[in-house]
């Protein structure tokens, strides 16, 4: 091509700024959003709006009491103005983020014909019995009837009596102590019936122990921090292992009806603890497994003694031989039978008074119970060995009940002067210590699966680089739906529909928190970022940077010769 | 003045901090624990680190003679140095020179070995994102009333320690594994040992509380390897976990040494490099932490004084008549590869070739896992 240099140079310099500003734009309009968008993670939407409204926690407890006057205790006059309904309400407040309101709604109303016939019964518990035959109280309720100072229903000293199922018998002194009108008769029966509601019902105590996930309260006494930790976290399903420990096999040849006893005598307890949780039963016998501290001869009473120091040595030499469930990570409660060997029977467990134990038995936090029963007494010296033991079970199992109650935290208040509490049922299980036990699961449940849900959700926020599936945001949003379903029916006063939702908001907030894939791998401080984006950009940048910057000065020269010229 | 300035600004931040820290865990202050965990963890493989896995297996025979059981340790040991082709005792480790203590045995349960031991599977046990088909071994089922002991030994630098030669863990990431365990309440109070090089560096950057630490150098400084034995040809333990095994071993289920004492353990004069402890994070006072609280598992008991009356006699479980159509089936077992006999006949073979030196066959009935390679030949 002929051409003059100038204009030679001239068209080469702007194909050359051309070349620079469409590299230039290349670079900036598709390049960059190119990398931004394959190098970002993916995250899948949550409700975080949802979630930091559940991290303030606004719980409202409801309960029924339906009071009931037996005849006698109010006047006519009086009677016409029941039936009568109340609410009131408790506030407390936690701590800054947690809040709680207890709801008492009472109904006030005389009793029909066939609850007087049934008051009528010479004791308190077949009065029990014949009012529960008569009308099914709804979960989470209590009804209480009042009765007349007269009645001979109660011992002399008891002023209450609580029943297996969710009733309750008051006694009130009579009219000439309590007041002529209504409003007075109301007056005096508040601080009773509120007494009642704390042992039957949920109490300040229970509730704020149930919250400690998620409220970092000073400890209290020291009963409270034993039971807070004794009882077992809640859990939707638990494993509850039974162990005959025999030593002496050559001695001892022991039966036990294990699977019978488990029928007749658990079963009933783990049926009625259903909607609580799950749990499944085995059991085992371990042959030469001794304990681990040397039991100490008394003469003066003749058998080996146990002190409570070294009891606490006892359990781990025969854990490791216990084995478990290697299918399942729930909680596994483990109650075990030593049989001691014919060399050291008798053996007795003394307690800190050196007095023996009359249930024979110790019981661990959160681990489970040993039982020692004595065989000694069933054979004589001139026996043939090894002798054929079989173990009274009822006995057995009356121990590992009760231990078992301990444990998942059905432990009875200490109830005030002047109550009578029912002994337990056959179940093992009063309705009410079901009722004050889903209360607590609930609230622990709710408690926690907030925890979970507001640090998983800071968790994500602070880590920019952990990939948030959809399964997880699936597993957060019906985490949070249940949530606010469980706090909306505890509200109603359906305990066993918000025990069900809490349930469900537990599972699905700890399958998202435990999620193998959220997994925060890779931790890149600045200066390695520097080092792995400036060799590739920077190559690339510095010619397009320093021609943009050519150009740039070009055209502000020749602006200032176009001004030159002019002038 | 600015200097002051900045000063005070510094100073009110920290003593913020520190409220905080007592603020999360106040309700700690005198609760409990009601079980032990312990996470063992050797990070180095080949055979000439042959010691890091010593120092694991010396911790691990503390820890459970001191009464915490199997299933509550996690043990990860990244080589098996026992079943090394180089290893002239097979199905030993030693710990002391002269042979003195084999701290192998036969009942290790190692629940991570070889390839498995890596920072994902470290980081997934303690946060406990593993996925669902993982066993009950392989899983550190804490709660939040867990003490936790965490060892950790192999080579480190300044702010990382190596695994498997070919991956490292930064204490970022391990300052927010802890992080994440307090937050799903995973622990109770955690104590952690690290004997590396340069350890003090792991964790200086914790920031959650109810932790203790311990390191076994300063930043800067090597941690040294205690004595060789000539026989095996490596050297067989770490001077600081030495020196903390000979101080565990004077420790029993009911003893009453505190932290203080551990503090103690190897001064520069054994060690060589100077260990440091990290206790700012940790609620109790050092001196009222017991050994046992961590090393050993103390359990609390309560005698049992209710008990409930049953009085209903026992259900008789109905026989199934499908169970005799089961029982019919026999069971036997199947025939076991009869080890004595070859273990004889391979030594006839020797006491008949005296040429014959096989050092496997030196001792009858201790190899647990090797193989004598004469039988191939049988």
């Amino acid at each position: 091509m002929v051409c003059a240099f100038n204009l030679c140079v001239i068209d080469q310099l702007l194909r050359g700024q051309l070349a620079a500003l469409s590299i230039a734009v290349v670079v900036i309009v598709v390049g960059v959003p190119l990398w931004w968008k394959t190098t970002e993670t993916y995250r899948a939407w949550l409700p975080v709006s949802q979630i930091n409204e559940l991290s303030n926690l606004q719980l409202q407890l409801s309960a029924d009491v339906e009071v009931v006057f037996a005849r006698g205790t109010v006047t006519p006059e009086q009677q016409k103005k029941v039936p009568l309904t109340r609410t009131q309400d408790e506030e407390h407040s936690v701590d800054e983020d947690t809040a709680l309101r207890y709801r008492y709604e009472t109904r006030y109303r005389t009793a029909t014909i066939m609850e007087e016939d049934a008051l009528d019964q010479p004791t308190a518990a077949e009065a029990d019995l014949s009012l529960h035959t008569l009308s099914e109280c709804p979960c989470g309720s209590l009804v209480v009837y009042v009765i007349p100072e007269s009645s001979s229903l109660l011992p002399q000293d008891v002023d209450v009596y609580i029943g297996q199922r969710r009733t309750a018998l008051l006694r009130i002194g009579g009219q000439i102590r309590v007041g002529k009108t209504l409003d007075l008769l109301l007056a005096h029966l508040e601080p009773r019936i509120k007494q009642v509601l704390q042992v039957m019902s949920f109490s300040h105590t229970d509730i704020t122990a149930a919250l400690s996930d998620r409220v970092r309260l000073s400890p209290g006494n020291k009963e409270s921090i034993a039971d807070s930790m004794r009882t077992f976290k809640s859990s939707p399903g638990y494993e509850i292992t039974f162990s005959l420990l025999n030593p002496d096999p050559k001695s001892h040849r022991l039966h036990w009806d294990i699977e019978g006893a488990v029928q007749t005598y658990i079963q009933p307890l783990l049926t009625k603890l259903a909607s609580v949780a799950n749990f499944s039963i085995d059991s085992q016998t371990l042959y030469y497994a001794m304990l681990g501290v040397n039991p100490r001869f008394d003469s003066s009473l003749g058998a080996y003694t146990l002190s409570p120091d070294s009891l606490a040595h006892m359990i781990n030499p025969v854990e490791a031989r216990l084995g478990s469930n290697a299918a399942s990570s729930n909680p596994v409660l483990n109650f075990l039978l030593y049989v001691p060997d014919a060399q050291h029977s008798p053996l007795h467990i003394h307690d800190s008074k050196k007095q023996e134990v009359p249930t024979n038995a110790f019981h661990s936090p959160r681990w489970g119970g040993i039982m020692v029963y004595n065989v000694d007494g069933f054979y004589g010296p001139e026996a043939v060995f090894p002798v054929d033991l079989n173990i009274n079970m009822a006995k057995v199992m009356g121990v590992f009940l009760a231990q078992l109650r301990l444990l998942l935290g059905v432990q009875s208040p200490n109830a005030p002067s002047g109550f009578l509490v029912a002994p337990c049922s056959r179940t093992g299980l009063a309705d009410w210590e079901l009722d004050r036990l889903m209360w607590s699961r609930s609230v622990e449940n709710v408690a926690t699966a907030t925890t979970t849900i507001t640090s998983l959700a800071q968790l994500l926020d602070q880590i920019g680089n952990i990939v948030i599936n959809d399964n997880i945001a699936e597993q957060v949003s019906s985490a949070v739906t249940s949530l606010q379903l469980a706090v909306a029916e505890l509200e109603a006063g359906n305990l066993r529909f918000a025990l069900q939702y809490s349930k469900e908001a537990i599972l699905a907030s700890e399958r998202a928190f435990f999620d193998p894939s959220l997994l925060h791998l890779l931790y890149f401080p600045d200066d390695q970022k520097f080092a792995i984006y400036i060799p590739l950009f920077l190559p690339m940048c510095v010619p397009i940077l320093l021609s943009l910057l050519k150009i740039v000065s070009d055209a502000r020269q020749k602006r200032r010769e176009k001004q030159a010229k002019k002038d | 003045m600015k200097i002051l300035g900045l000063l005070s600004l510094l100073a009110t931040h920290l003593s913020a901090n520190s409220v905080n820290i007592e603020e999360n865990a106040g309700q700690f202050f005198s609760s409990g624990h009601t079980n032990n965990w312990a996470v063992l963890v050797c990070t180095s493989r080949f055979w000439f680190n042959y010691r890091h896995v010593a120092n694991t297996l010396s911790v691990y025979r503390s820890v459970k003679r001191l009464g915490i059981p199997d299933s509550h340790i996690v043990l990860m040991l990244a080589d098996d140095m026992a079943c090394n082709h180089r290893n002239p005792k097979p199905a030993t480790v030693f710990s002391h020179k002269n042979m003195e203590l084999n701290v192998y045995g036969d009942d290790v349960e190692v629940d991570y070995r070889g390839y498995e031991v890596t920072v994902e599977n470290f980081l997934r046990v303690l946060t406990g994102r593993l996925p669902p088909s993982t066993p009950r071994s392989k899983r550190l089922l804490s709660d939040d009333r867990s003490n936790i002991l965490i060892y950790l030994t192999g080579h480190g630098g300044n702010g990382f320690l190596k695994f498997q030669d070919s991956e490292e863990i930064s204490n970022v990431e391990l300052a927010d594994a802890f992080q994440q365990m307090w937050q799903k309440r995973r622990y109770n109070e955690l104590l952690f040992i690290i004997d590396t090089c340069q350890g003090a560096s792991m964790y200086e950057r914790f920031y959650s509380p109810n932790l203790m630490a311990l390191a076994s150098s300063q930043v800067g400084e090597d941690s040294l390897s205690h004595q060789p034995d000539l026989a095996i040809g490596v050297h067989l333990m770490d001077r600081y976990t030495f020196y903390l095994l000979e101080f565990l071993e004077d420790i029993h289920p009911a003893s009453k040494s505190n932290m203080n004492d551990l503090f103690k353990v190897c001064p520069k004069s054994q060690c060589v490099s100077t260990p440091g402890h990290r206790t700012d994070l940790f609620l109790r006072d050092p001196g009222s932490a017991l050994i046992t609280d961590f090393f050993g598992s103390v359990r609390k008991v309560e005698i049992t004084m209710e008990t409930v009356n049953l009085t209903d006699p026992i259900e008789q479980v109905e026989q199934n008549f499908v169970n005799e159509d089961l029982q019919k089936e026999s069971y036997s077992y199947v025939d076991q590869l009869p080890v004595s006999e070859i273990i004889h006949q391979g030594l006839q073979l020797v006491n008949n070739n005296p040429g014959l030196s096989h050092p496997h066959l030196s001792f009858t009935g201790q190899s647990v896992c090797c193989r004598p390679s004469s039988i191939s030949s049988i």
